[in-house]
């Protein structure tokens, strides 16, 4: 395969998340040469899908597109992969404080906490267009808490309904910089949350089709083992043991792994592999897969799209990664998500802390995974009494799983915490020619913030070989 | 390329970001957020045109100087003299 690979390209991305994927399809819709390599056998890299015996086909993540992800699709990526976005409408939480449904919209959450959690309306207004007005130049030491303590104080229940639904989409916590809230509040439960008609690997297959196009050359199952820096410029890298040149990079694979494994801290200065060191990965993910038999159903008025379900008394970010799992985010697929497949199923997430899972002994790690699946079934009975009866396949992912599938440090599912952008973006001043694109900093973190981040690195890139 | 030539190649990049914006009765002297539902992204995408189609390179601190129409020509009017009209 790897006969055809031209011995340079003006720009070698590292890594098909969508970040990367988006970043390689910029840079050369620009004009420049692209040389994609993924170390997975498939393209897509959180943004995936499995198949398991019996015709079942999982996704991993495809509920909880944002809005803005039709506008990128279309400017990005094309027509079609935009036109194919379609909206989520039962979005349910069900907890000790409450049980509701809201369709997402700014107009539904303000309705329903104005009547509802009886709000007054001038707190509602006020927090809507707080977090809309915030940028990633605010004040840092601004935390989401004292946010919400400003509008709501002492309301633990809106707080709930409000950080929920985030911490799902990309594990922030109370104590994570408010602008990132706001940042991301704004995208994801503005305007209704969405998904992708045809499943992951379609999506996925057009994304693959539209960069061929654009003269993308794709490679997977490679790993580019190093970058090369000479006189603080990159020179090209190491791709399965043989030398490719580039006049850049673009790394799509975790922040950390990159500067410190793939170029490696001899190329950096003391003071910024301090600042590289002290980035914080957010935590990891478990999922529980599970398919139902050919013909079973599930009841959509009763369990809904998205489902954020607790049986917690109260709300706290710590209970959220502890193995004993308290709150659960089901994301439920009807045969019309993927027109031609017949099957319904079930995807459940929860956030994880890396290290309570790594060094298990294998007995050990296996009973980890049993456990998770049961617990699981167990909660989703409360929704679907006779889950199990309908229930044709189960699985269960970890932390370990996703460090095994994306090779990210501690099984990160969201990148790292607020500081790494920075890190992220000094990096070109570093070393000419070296660019990262991938979940940091929470903001450019999930759908919506992966693919608009490869955006903004693509046209630094572009900037930069225009330059030399 | 002339200042009403600019303007005229800034509506085009515009009417390709927004397709469904009216571009006909934008004000030149009011800002394109007032008028335009516009987020980072989009001004982002009209400096990678202009970049693309006229080779212009616009510094990051340098942005802000495209927030309205009479700004952008303003600023990229010297810049500009020498870029010929795109056919």
């Amino acid at each position: 395969m790897n006969d055809t690979l031209r011995e340079s390209y003006d720009v070698v991305v590292i890594g098909a998340g969508l970040a990367g994927m988006t970043a390689a399809n910029t840079i050369a819709r620009a004009g420049h040469s692209v040389l994609l390599v993924e170390q997975h056998y498939k393209l897509g890299g959180l943004a995936t899908w499995f198949h398991r015996k019996g015709g079942h086909i999982f996704d991993i993540s495809l509920h909880g597109f944002p809005v803005g992800m039709i506008k990128s699709c279309r400017r990005y990526w094309t027509a079609e992969i935009a036109d194919s976005i379609v909206q989520l409408k039962h979005i349910r939480f069900d907890n000790p404080m409450f049980s509701l449904e809201t369709t997402f919209t700014r107009e539904d959450f303000s309705k329903l906490l104005f009547e509802r959690f009886r709000i007054p309306a001038e707190n509602v207004t006020g927090f809507f267009d707080a977090a809309r007005a915030m940028s990633h130049l605010d004040d840092q030491a601004y935390t989401t808490r004292r946010l919400f303590e400003k509008f709501f104080p002492g309301r633990q229940d809106v707080v709930r309904l409000l950080m929920e639904p985030i911490t799902y989409a990309n594990g922030s916590t109370l104590e994570d910089p408010a602008l990132t809230y706001g940042i991301v509040f704004s995208n994801f439960m503005s305007k209704g949350v969405y998904t992708f008609q045809g499943g992951s690997d379609r999506l996925i297959r057009l994304m693959r089709d539209d960069m061929r196009k654009n003269g993308v050359d794709i490679r997977f199952a490679c790993e580019v083992q190093k970058v090369h820096v000479e006189r603080r410029k990159v020179a090209g890298v190491t791709l399965d043991g043989r030398r490719i040149g580039c006049r850049a990079v673009v790394s799509n694979a975790n922040l950390l792994g990159t500067i410190f494994q793939l170029v490696g801290e001899e190329q950096f200065d003391k003071d910024f592999l301090e600042e590289a060191r002290a980035v914080r990965l957010n935590n990891s993910s478990t999922q529980v897969y599970m398919a139902l038999k050919p013909g079973e159903t599930l009841d959509e008025n009763v369990c809904g799209d998205l489902l954020f379900s607790s049986t917690a008394p109260e709300f706290r970010t710590d209970m959220l990664l502890s193995r004993a799992i308290t709150s659960r985010t089901y994301s439920f697929y009807y045969p019309r998500t993927r027109p031609g497949h017949d099957r319904c199923y079930a995807v459940a997430s929860t956030n994880a802390n890396y290290a309570d899972w790594a060094d298990l002994p294998p007995d050990e790690y296996e009973a980890g995974k049993r456990n998770l699946i049961e617990t699981t079934l167990e909660g989703i009975s409360k929704y679907v009494p006779d889950f199990r009866e309908k229930l044709a396949y189960s699985e269960a992912a970890t932390p370990k799983t996703f460090e095994r599938y994306t090779k990210h440090w501690g099984g990160a599912s969201f990148g790292t915490k607020f500081e790494g952008l920075a890190v992220s973006r000094s990096l070109p001043e570093r070393i000419a020619g070296l660019y990262h694109a991938g979940s940091v900093g929470i903001i450019m973190s999930g759908w919506l913030g992966a693919m608009n981040y490869g955006v903004i690195v693509a046209n630094d890139v572009d900037a930069f070989l225009m330059k030399i | 390329m002339t200042a009403a030539e600019i303007k005229e190649a800034v509506l085009e990049i515009l009417s390709d970001i927004a397709p469904d914006e009216d571009l006909s009765n934008l004000k030149e002297d009011v800002s394109f957020r007032e008028q335009l539902e516009m987020d980072s992204m989009d001004f982002l995408d009209i400096v990678m045109e202009l970049r693309k189609r006229y080779r212009i390179q616009i510094p990051e601190e340098e942005y802000p100087a495209l927030a309205s129409m009479k700004s952008t020509v303003e600023y990229l009017e010297p810049r500009m003299t020498e870029v010929a009209k795109k056919q």
